[in-house]
């Protein structure tokens, strides 16, 4: 059983890219596409004022790092223009008398307009100009304390110097390149599994095989190894990217990551057959497949935290094995936390996996219909 | 209902799928190293009744055995006893006829010490030496059969089911798997064989006739014909003999449906 599953994977081409291209072709995608660290953000100046103190603004944001000057501009409709066609995603605005406003002691005002369609972005471009204008605004009061020689000292303010543990420069890369692994060996385990089953019901072949004395222990074995076997490779693998290509530290145990790893697979794995098991041809796999599979993604704390979502899908949140092993894989590679924090996302993983194969075998039954 | 000479009992087996009645209440005794014939145009049950001898599916009602051991009861025992060979072909194409032999052996546990001895005969019965590493799927229909057949009966089962084995095959082909077919029934292994052909039913040791569910006649194809002959005083074809029996069938049917309306 175990060597005829083998035999259908490798000879089959199609299936073989499947397997170990598809990982590591999505893992290069995903780890270069879904990163949310907002950074060169194309910026354009319209500027009333064109004065020193509003080209030194305007220069401090490009230091920043964050912003590229794409255009100057010179009046409003441009500024609609290149919003709208989104060659600009942010637009610094100076209104003219911004350098006279500030000399006199007076506050001086910077527009800054966004594309707020991407709101996240936006937001986080917001904070970021907020924090420049801020700086320089602190600046600007130094030198002009100064300069009125000690008459007055500057007031200390609160200097906030954010340090975020574990992912230190909070390279978003870092965060979800883990979860690439998690999501991707879900998906192929799960395509694996379902479809097995089902092409030999399609095929007639799952007939003759309900006539020998084989066991429903013994089939499920023979339809969860080798797949099982597949998504290690395929975990290696990725994992391999991870830390090679793309550089994402790994600062756990590797065991306790292939520990996690089987009983992840597990879950997965048993989904799959269960899903073969309810389903007689393999578009009806398919379907079922993405049904569980699109909102196990986006309940799993992937890209939207789970702390952010309504409590009752909360709860939800609860009966999905990626939610488990994301929190498990991501501890792992950032945190290098160990078993002794992890055990209940390990216990959870355990006890999902079990309970989805055990209903999978308990759903194979040796008869037809 | 047990007694030695018998392969397959079964009495008022019954099989409905919602409101439609497949097989309805049939009664037959097959003996053993029999072969036994199970006619019926497209559709009648034949399929469905040897499925539930098999194992596979769970009669509605009714009783029987198959080598001895009850069809409710002991389905997995009688898997191991007996083979089966599906109506569609159902070798597992991408691999090498090499593969499916082993693969079949794994699963019906064949010793290790026997196991390269059945590859042998099977390969030598179905002719199939020079194929060994062939892909299944680029065999012809022939081969496929004969492989099936290879496959079904590695385990060397007192009873075989052959669901259509034939159908969709040359009759050169034809004719060599019922040469396999007597081989078998010389060694003393029950033959229960479905087909739509009518010469076929002519090799039959005995045949049953079995439409809309209901078995219609049964007896040695010779005694079915003396029996025919007797009404009508033409020698009838085997053709003739199942046409004139549906027709009569429907004929004694139709009132009683109408009752039932
Ligand atoms: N799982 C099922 N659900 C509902 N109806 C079924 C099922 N299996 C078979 N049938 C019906 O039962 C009847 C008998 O089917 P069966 O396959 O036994 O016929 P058959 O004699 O083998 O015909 P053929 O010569 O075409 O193979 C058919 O009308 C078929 O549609
Ligand atoms: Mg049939």
């Amino acid at each position: 059983m175990l060597v005829k599953e083998f035999i259908h994977i490798f000879r089959d081409p199609k299936m073989k890219a499947v397997i170990f291209l598809v990982p590591v072709i999505q893992s290069m995608i995903f780890g270069y596409a879904v990163t949310t660290d907002v950074k060169h953000v194309a910026t354009a100046v319209f500027d009333l004022d064109n004065s020193q103190a509003s080209r030194e603004l305007v220069a401090r944001f490009v230091r920043s790092g964050y912003f590229d000057v794409v255009a100057r501009v010179q009046n409003e409709g441009q500024v609609r223009v290149l919003l709208d066609r989104g060659r600009a995603r942010a637009v610094l605005r100076f209104n003219q008398g911004f350098e006279r406003e500030m000399l006199a002691g007076r506050t001086a005002r910077l527009q800054v307009l966004l594309d707020g369609a991407d709101s996240n972005s936006a937001g986080i471009v917001l904070e970021y100009s907020a924090r420049i204008a801020a700086e320089f605004s602190r600046t600007v009061l130094i030198e002009r304390s100064a300069r009125l020689a000690g008459a007055f000292r500057p007031p200390g303010g609160v200097d906030l110097q954010a340090r975020a543990w574990f992912n230190e420069n909070l390279e978003s890369r870092n965060f979800y390149v883990p979860g690439v692994i998690a999501i991707l060996v879900m998906l192929i385990t799960l395509m694996l599994t379902s479809m097995a089953v089902v092409r030999e019901k399609e095929v007639g072949t799952m007939e003759q095989i309900l006539v020998t004395p084989i066991t429903p222990g013994e089939f499920i074995a023979g339809k969860t190894l080798p797949f099982a076997l597949i998504g290690f490779v395929d975990v290696i693998v990725i994992t391999a990217i991870a830390v090679f290509w793309f550089e994402v530290p790994i600062r756990g145990n590797l065991l306790l990551l292939f520990l996690a790893t089987a009983l992840y697979l597990m879950t997965t794995l048993g989904i799959g057959l269960f899903i073969s098991t309810i389903s007689q041809t393999q578009q009806q796999a398919m379907m079922s497949t993405f049904f569980f599979y699109m909102p196990a993604i986006l309940l799993s704390g992937f890209i939207f935290p789970i702390a952010n979502m309504p409590e009752s899908i909360q709860w939800l949140t609860y009966l999905n094995p990626l939610r488990y092993f994301l929190i498990v894989i991501r501890g792992i590679f950032l945190k290098g936390i160990g078993i002794s924090v992890l055990w209940p996302q390990l216990l959870a993983l355990a006890v999902m996996g079990l309970l989805t194969l055990r209903a999978a075998a308990g759903r194979f039954h040796k008869t037809m219909a | 209902m047990n007694s030695p000479g018998t392969a397959v009992v079964v009495r008022d087996l019954e099989k409905r799928f919602g409101d439609f009645v497949a097989v309805n209440r049939v009664s037959f005794e097959v003996k053993r190293g029999e072969i036994f014939g199970f006619l019926g145009p497209n559709g009648a049950g034949k399929s469905t009744t040897i499925r539930m001898l098999c194992g596979i599916l769970i009669p509605s009602g009714g009783a029987g055995t198959v080598a001895g051991l009850d069809i409710l009861t002991r389905q997995e025992e009688i898997k191991a006893n007996i083979g089966y060979m599906s109506q569609k072909f159902s070798l597992y194409e991408d691999l090498t006829v090499e593969e499916n032999i082993d693969f079949y052996s794994g699963i019906y546990r064949i010793p290790a010490e026997k196991k390269q001895a059945r590859k042998e005969w099977v390969l030598q019965m179905a002719g199939l030496k020079e194929h060994l590493h062939s892909r299944t799927g680029t065999l012809s229909g022939g081969w496929k059969q004969r492989l099936s057949l290879g496959c079904a009966i590695l385990h060397e089962p007192p009873v075989i089911f052959l669901d259509e084995p034939t159908s969709g095959v040359d009759p050169i082909s034809r004719r060599q798997f019922w040469d396999l077919i007597y081989e078998l029934a010389g060694k003393g292994v029950t033959v229960f064989v479905t087909t739509h052909y009518m010469d076929e039913a002519e090799y039959c040791d005995r045949i049953a006739l079995i439409y809309r569910g209901e078995l219609i006649a049964m007896g040695a194809p010779a005694d079915l014909k003396t029996e025919k002959l007797r009404e009508d005083s033409i020698a009838p074809s085997m053709e003739d003999l199942f046409v004139s029996l549906i027709e009569a069938h429907d004929r004694d049917a139709r009132p009683q449906e109408e009752v039932r309306r």
